[in-house]
């Protein structure tokens, strides 16, 4: 009872501090009359035949008009939905019949009450793909190619990879650590530049990182209630890391389409698919001790590579820059997991745990993961 | 708006558009509300500031102006602010107008929160030159510019405090006309009567006050609202009425911040063009577009007289200017109409 009343006290002084403060309002004498920082984000942008289409999310210190929209330094009508003042950290869509040209840049500024003009750069315009049924089974089929297809083919390297010895698995599971290490930081970067294009109050930097760092505890978490992950576990913990990454590989890659910014050639996609191809070799590394049934296969394949096709559609459809940021930290944390859990399960199948780290297989199987990685990825980069 | 009858309106393409679908989309969103900013575009062109008058002992007249400057915030296309700096409460400032050889007396208060002054384009001493140290007076005091109204023409006055571009972006400008006076020029007496305002020959002429501006509204040294008298296509939302039956007398100035040049194109049409306005003759015939320069000025004249009815666009033709406000219409109907 004494406890209840000595934990309720600090809680009725925090209150009554709150509520005086803010009646007070003691911050008034620091306004010099200043207009209120504002802010606004494109989140989304549509081209059709009705004209473009923007998603605008408000940031300022204070609800902030909408007054005019000039496109190509020229003042057009808009229609906004919700119209009025956008209040901080909700998003209008603004929606305006300009006749864009196809293949050419347009520049959108949305001007404020304040006179404050934020612009938005349409690099290239194309029309934005809509959820047709055609569209989702195309981008399905570029999201199979790059995502479900380089895990399939690299596990079919499992019954080859059965008869490596001590030194051949060793070698096989630091290729492993090596590719996620690279993606590791592929993902990192991706998020943070994705989170960089976010509206301030989402804390872009921060928001990656502790959702990274969350996203890894909570999967060593998982993946040690019941002692340490190896086997077939390990190969699934690995598959639903891959799988994030592709997910936030479908993301860019259905965002550039969304964005017209990328006319992604048939050459692409075929890099990205030898890219991924390491990714079926690394989720069979920690199953070549045991005889998996058929199907588990199946399931690691469609755990690794279907995210793609997922990450293509949200990418296209529902493309907003702190969604896809959050998504690649998600991944970038759940593939931390599976690093320290795959080097945990290397080090537990030699005798001699330091020695084993840092011999020519381990390390060649390292490197050799990352160079490829490496290598790969400058065939996709445009 | 304009109360047309769209009904009644020949199916002839080649009649002339009515307001609204000459540029379709291509619109500010909205209305300016005239009556909060105490100003309204469209009574500002006719609207002159003749100020009060006086005999002096040898018989010339003494015309006094009172002029303030006032900070103001002024709505200058829908919806959006501008923290303007003024001459009584409106940009551009009042229209001056006298007649050429008074005596000028302007008393200048400044009631804004920075130094002011009035610099006249005219001939007058250096000492009224509402240049630093000859009348640049700071907040709360007063000064008075005083000299002859010499010589006729289309003139400005702006303030010359520093920095300069600032101080006149903010809106310290306005129109400053001096009327010629017949008798000092019997060779084009009637030409020099016709622009004497209020005299009889002067009541047919439909005279108009245009002050091309340009606001830059976030301060990056561009500019983001074009305009005639401020409000950006304040003449498409309510064209400016035309009597068909009577000559048109624009007095132009160009006060664009941050562009070399402005312009002005008449829609089918052309007219005589008066450079700075300090001659009675054109110094430009049958033209429909002229330039100017900043500061640069003149007397446009033309007549619908032979047209038939319909809005007749007018616009810069620096098409981008055009499409971030400065447009308008002239609403030509007869009389009776």
């Amino acid at each position: 009872m004494i406890r209840l009343l000595l934990l309720f006290v600090p809680l009725a002084v925090m209150l009554g501090a709150f509520v005086w403060i803010a009646s007070l309002d003691p911050l008034r004498s620091f306004n010099n009359g200043a207009p209120p920082v504002e802010a606004l984000t494109v989140e989304r942008t549509i081209l059709d035949e009705t004209g473009i289409q923007i998603l605008v999310r408000a940031g300022g210190s204070e609800a902030m008009q909408i007054a005019q929209v000039a496109v190509d330094d020229a003042y057009w009508t808009f229609t906004q939905a919700p119209p009025g003042a956008v209040a901080r950290g909700t998003a209008v869509w603004v929606r305006i019949p300009y006749p864009w040209v196809l293949g050419e840049a347009h520049r959108v500024a949305l001007l404020s009450n304040t006179g404050t003009a934020f612009e938005h750069e349409i690099a290239v315009a194309v029309p934005t793909p809509k959820a047709t049924a055609g569209q989702l089974r195309i981008q399905a089929l570029v999201g199979a190619i790059v995502g479900l297809l380089p895990v399939a083919l690299g596990l079919m390297f499992y019954p080859a990879m059965r008869g490596v010895g001590r030194t051949g698995m060793n070698f096989l599971l630091a290729l492993t650590v090596g590719l996620l290490a690279f993606l590791l930081i592929d993902m990192t970067l991706e998020a943070l530049e994705l989170s960089a294009g976010a509206a301030a109050l989402f804390q872009g930097s921060a928001m990656v990182w502790l959702t990274a760092l969350a996203c890894f505890l909570l999967l060593m978490a998982i993946g040690r209630w019941r002692g340490q992950p190896e086997g077939l576990a390990l190969a699934f913990y690995i598959a639903l890391g891959i799988g994030l990454h592709n997910f936030g590989e479908g993301l860019a890659i259905g965002g550039a389409f969304a964005a017209g910014s990328a006319g992604l050639g048939t050459f692409l996609v075929l890099g990205f698919a030898l890219h991924n191809v390491t990714e079926g070799i690394g989720i069979a590394a920690p199953m070549l001790r045991i005889r998996p049934p058929l199907w588990t296969f199946a399931a690691l394949t469609l755990l690794a590579g279907g995210p793609a096709v997922l990450g293509m559609w949200t990418g296209s459809l529902a493309y907003a820059p702190q969604w896809s940021a959050l998504a690649l930290a998600v991944g970038a944390g759940a593939i931390l997991q599976v690093m320290v859990e795959v080097s945990a399960y290397l080090m537990r199948q030699n005798s001699d745990r330091q020695a084993a780290l840092f011999s020519p297989a381990v390390l060649g199987g390292f490197l050799g993961g990352l160079a490829f990685m490496y290598a790969t990825a400058a065939l996709i980069k445009v | 708006m304009a109360g047309h009858d769209m009904s009644a309106m020949p199916t002839d393409p080649y009649a002339a558009p009515m307001p609204g679908m000459a540029h379709g989309n291509m619109t500010t969103v909205g209305v300016v509300d005239h009556d909060r900013n105490g100003f309204d575009p469209t009574t500002m062109l006719t609207e002159w500031e003749t100020g009060l008058t006086d005999l002096l002992p040898d018989g010339r007249t003494l015309r006094t102006f009172e002029v303030a400057a006032i900070d103001r915030e002024i709505e200058i296309a829908p919806g959006i602010f501008f923290p303007a700096w003024t001459f009584n409460d409106r940009v551009p400032g009042p229209a001056l107008r006298a007649k050429e050889g008074e005596r000028l007396r302007i008393i200048f208060r400044n009631y804004g929160s920075h130094p002011h002054s009035m610099h006249f384009h005219g001939i007058h001493s250096a000492r009224m030159d509402g240049v630093p140290g000859a009348g640049l007076i700071g907040p709360g005091e007063e000064f008075i510019y005083e000299f002859d109204a010499k010589p006729f023409g289309c003139h400005l006055y702006h303030c010359h405090a520093l920095p300069l571009k600032r101080h006149i972006h903010k809106g310290m400008y306005g129109l400053f006309v001096i009327d010629p006076d017949p008798a000092r020029h019997p060779e084009n007496a009637a030409v020099a009567a016709s622009r004497v305002l209020g005299s009889p020959e002067n009541a047919r002429w439909q005279e108009l006050a245009m002050v091309m501006n340009a606001f830059d509204i976030n301060f990056d040294g561009a500019n983001e609202i074009y305009a005639v008298n401020t409000v950006g296509q304040a003449y498409m939302n309510a064209p400016i009425r035309i009597d068909k039956s009577r000559p048109v007398r624009i007095y132009l100035v160009n006060v664009t911040e941050f562009d070399p040049i402005n312009s002005l194109h008449l829609h089918a049409n052309f007219f005589d063009y008066y450079d700075t306005g300090t001659t009675l003759t054109p110094t430009l015939r049958t033209v429909d577009l002229i330039m100017q320069c900043q500061a640069q000025r003149g007397i446009l004249e033309f007549s619908f007289a032979e047209h038939e009815d319909g809005m007749y666009m007018f616009h810069a033709h620096q098409s981008e200017f055009t499409e971030l406000g400065w447009v308008g219409m002239f609403d030509v109907r007869g009389p009776e109409a």
